[in-house]
């Protein structure tokens, strides 16, 4: 590893479980007896098909078999070309979304112990996320606390789109058991398709539905806020991850525009909703939806009005990018250097343990 | 001279300030039973049994209480009584003569295109255009109805756009930014192309059916997340036209986005054209980036105006978007009403003004 002190922090990285053979070893004897006589397998994500180009860039797709499945491939694609001291592996399987609260639950809990065994203790730059069912709130601060106590564990991942706006009351166990030990709550692209993925109805097309997460995430900043969870919460930090960003200043003036108008709805909130993201909310660059122009990009950045918040991603095996750089042109250097590691060791705070 | 031309150009002498196009004036109805006149015996007993009967939580309101009665100035409720909106007097002396509106675009939100009964919604669609005629076009033609259709039945709606075809009483369609499928659905092509065919440009406002959920995480609590929320109908509505290639088949076809906000625009239009670079395969329809199509067959309306931190940033915005595709609208007489002397806080030129108050409307609308 280079000097850790600057190590470059991949923020969001895609192990991908193979299948729920890989996961049985990990579970009770009752759900390997399920999921066996059951024959229940292929719980890949909708919002993630393994075949579609979205899955996996082109140069990185292996021979056989699913992207993202192999450690040796993960090394030689992404740790050692883009020369990260540590990555943060999300893993977006089918426990996240399940209907039923306890296989859902099921699931999660082997991921979990799967990545610490098959991933974390094989290569020690990685890190994770502890995947929860978010559709069974109360079992899933269970799983947090369970799986807590492993220092690699730095975040809370959930999917952006889920039975409910995340502001609700329903959710609140799950953020107390995240703040207790000082966990952001990481929300990733993706939904567990409840509704309809936009307020007008299905798209007919995949690209439509992937683009149309970013105003998944818009509506769950506003339920976030409006909600009062960042004043119940004070400590609370929520991370976007593939969000697209761009969208984020004009986001921030609606939010200011209509906040102003109508706040005596929501008393709680007294501060800018502005001010509030701004300190709370964080979001991977991967993708960064930039303009054609590097000027253009540069006064996004500037209308962003923070550089605290954008955090370094390869989004690796995601296709976002070609070619040996993540970032697009652009950038100031400053910028990018806190992208690439003092944004990220300031929001999850675990990496410092190891980092400085 | 054409009427377009007296209205446009009138009282050069005694008023030298600009004829605005405001494209979104919202009317209301003296009394619930002002649509009787233009309704067979059949649908006035249904009005009064069901009312519009639509989707949503509540018999006679929507689902998000406002902040205002009836979501409105404090100051717009006609002297005479009635509801603001109802009264063309009140509505010339305050908006039209005070601004000096050239020509308002009618935005009916009585929600006769979203009645779940279709067969209702084209009843209450020609009601509601035929009074839409002669309560407020025929005492004051500056103002101008919209076609209202019952989008979910193609025929009906045809049939109801061809009627209006060439009366100068319309300026131009209208349908609600949610509709029961993404409007790019061939299912509502036979719209698109009456639309083309008689010269009809398509005002979508926001609103519309509330047949699915405003998220894809469900329902908001509050009405300060619902009304940003409605500004993503808008995105996807442009998103879905653009990939299901409307324009494409119907390159004529002009969409304008009213009270959807604007500031979205180009980073939408980045977004589209970032991913479709990799999923081009799924949409052969398309022989452009997307963001082309937004560039030559959206506009955007200007209320709520947009306000940046920084107001310069409002020009940038205009930039990105392209000043000729940005129009006027006030709002009138809804709370969130923007003054055309007051909406922005940067100085715009005298030809940008123009642009946005008058010209580009024309380019747009058919005053006839």
């Amino acid at each position: 590893m280079n000097d850790p002190a600057s190590a470059v922090i991949d923020c969001d990285i895609h192990p991908s479980v193979p299948s729920v053979k890989t996961l049985l070893p990990y579970m009770s004897e009752f759900w390997q007896e399920s999921f066996v006589a059951r024959g229940i397998d292929g719980l890949d994500l909708q919002s993630y098909p393994p075949g579609a180009p979205i899955s996996c860039r082109p140069d990185w797709r292996p021979d056989k078999g699913k992207p993202g499945t192999s450690l040796d491939a993960m090394r030689a694609q992404a740790l050692d070309p883009f020369r990260l001291g540590v990555a943060i592996c999300n893993t977006l399987y089918g426990g996240q979304i399940a209907v039923s609260e306890t296989m859902g639950a099921a699931v999660c809990s082997a991921v979990n112990d799967w990545i610490a065994a098959e991933w974390l203790d094989k290569e020690p730059r990685l890190r994770a996320s502890i995947v929860v069912p978010a559709q069974a709130p109360l079992l899933a601060a269970e799983e947090i606390e369970r799986k807590a106590p492993d220092r690699r564990f730095v975040q809370v991942l959930m999917p952006v789109a889920c039975e409910m706006m995340l502001g609700r009351s329903y959710y609140w166990p799950i953020y107390e058991a995240a703040v207790r030990h000082d966990l952001p709550i990481g929300l990733h692209a993706g939904s567990m398709y409840r509704y309809a993925p936009t307020s007008t109805g299905w798209p007919s097309h995949f690209l439509h539905d992937y683009v149309a997460h970013q105003q998944t995430f818009e509506d769950q900043l506003l339920s976030l806020v409006s909600n009062g969870i960042f004043v119940k919460f004070p400590t609370l930090r929520v991370v976007f991850i593939e969000s697209g960003v761009t969208w984020l200043p004009g986001f921030i003036w609606r939010a200011i525009k209509t906040w102003r108008g109508v706040r005596a709805e929501v008393p709680w909130v007294k501060q800018s909703p502005a001010e509030i993201i701004r300190d709370r909310i964080r979001l991977t660059a991967q993708p960064l939806d930039a303009p054609p122009d590097a000027k253009s990009l540069d006064r996004i950045i500037d209308q962003i009005g923070s550089d605290e918040m954008l955090l370094f991603a390869t989004d690796y095996p995601h296709w976002q990018f070609d070619g040996d750089e993540p970032l697009p042109p652009g950038l100031n250097p400053g910028l990018i250097r806190k992208m690439r590691h003092d944004n990220p060791l300031a929001t999850y705070p675990r990496l410092k343990e190891t980092l400085q | 001279m054409s009427m377009t031309a007296d209205l446009l150009d009138r009282q050069p002498q005694t008023d030298a300030r600009l004829g605005i196009i405001d494209t979104d004036i919202h009317p209301y109805m003296k009394t619930p039973r002002d649509l009787d006149p233009y309704l067979s015996a059949r649908w006035r007993k249904y009005l009064l049994e069901y009312d519009k009967f639509v989707c949503g939580p509540y018999a006679a309101r929507g689902t998000y209480p406002r902040f205002q009665p009836n979501t409105c100035r404090r100051d717009s409720w006609p002297p005479g009584g009635g509801l603001p909106g109802s009264d063309v007097d009140f509505i010339r002396e305050q908006h039209l003569e005070a601004n000096n509106i050239a020509f308002g675009v009618l935005e009916p939100l009585l929600n006769a295109n979203i009645a779940r009964n279709h067969d209702a919604a084209a009843a209450f669609c020609t009601a509601m255009n035929e009074w839409q005629k002669q309560t407020f076009y025929v005492p004051e033609p500056r103002l101008r109805a919209s076609v209202l259709v019952p989008q979910d039945d193609p025929d009906a709606a045809v049939k109801e756009i061809e009627s209006r075809a060439g009366d100068p009483a319309f300026a131009q369609i209208q349908l609600g930014s949610k509709t029961s499928e993404p409007l790019g659905r061939r299912r509502y092509w036979p719209i698109f192309a009456a639309a083309q065919a008689n010269g009809f440009s398509i005002g979508l406002h926001i609103g519309g059916t509330q047949n699915s959920a405003p998220s894809a995480s469900g329902w908001p609590q509050f009405y300060i997340e619902d009304h940003h929320m409605l500004v993503h109908s808008m995105q996807n509505q442009t998103a879905s036209v653009i990939l299901e290639g409307v324009f494409q088949a119907f390159p004529k076809l002009k969409i304008v986005l009213i009270e959807g906000g604007f500031a979205w625009g180009p980073t939408l239009a980045w977004r589209l054209d970032t991913h479709w670079k990799k999923m081009r395969d799924e949409v052969p329809q398309l022989k452009r980036p997307p963001s082309e199509y937004m560039r030559t067959n959206v506009w955007f309306a200007t209320q709520p105006v947009e306000e940046p931190e920084n107001p310069e940033d409002l020009r940038q915005t205009f930039e990105w978007i392209g000043w000729d595709r940005i129009v006027y609208s006030s709002d009138y007489p809804h709370w969130d009403y923007d003054d055309p002397r007051q909406a922005w806080r940067i100085k715009l030129s005298e030809a940008e003004e123009r642009m946005i108050l008058r010209d580009n409307a024309l380019q747009v609308y058919n005053f006839g």
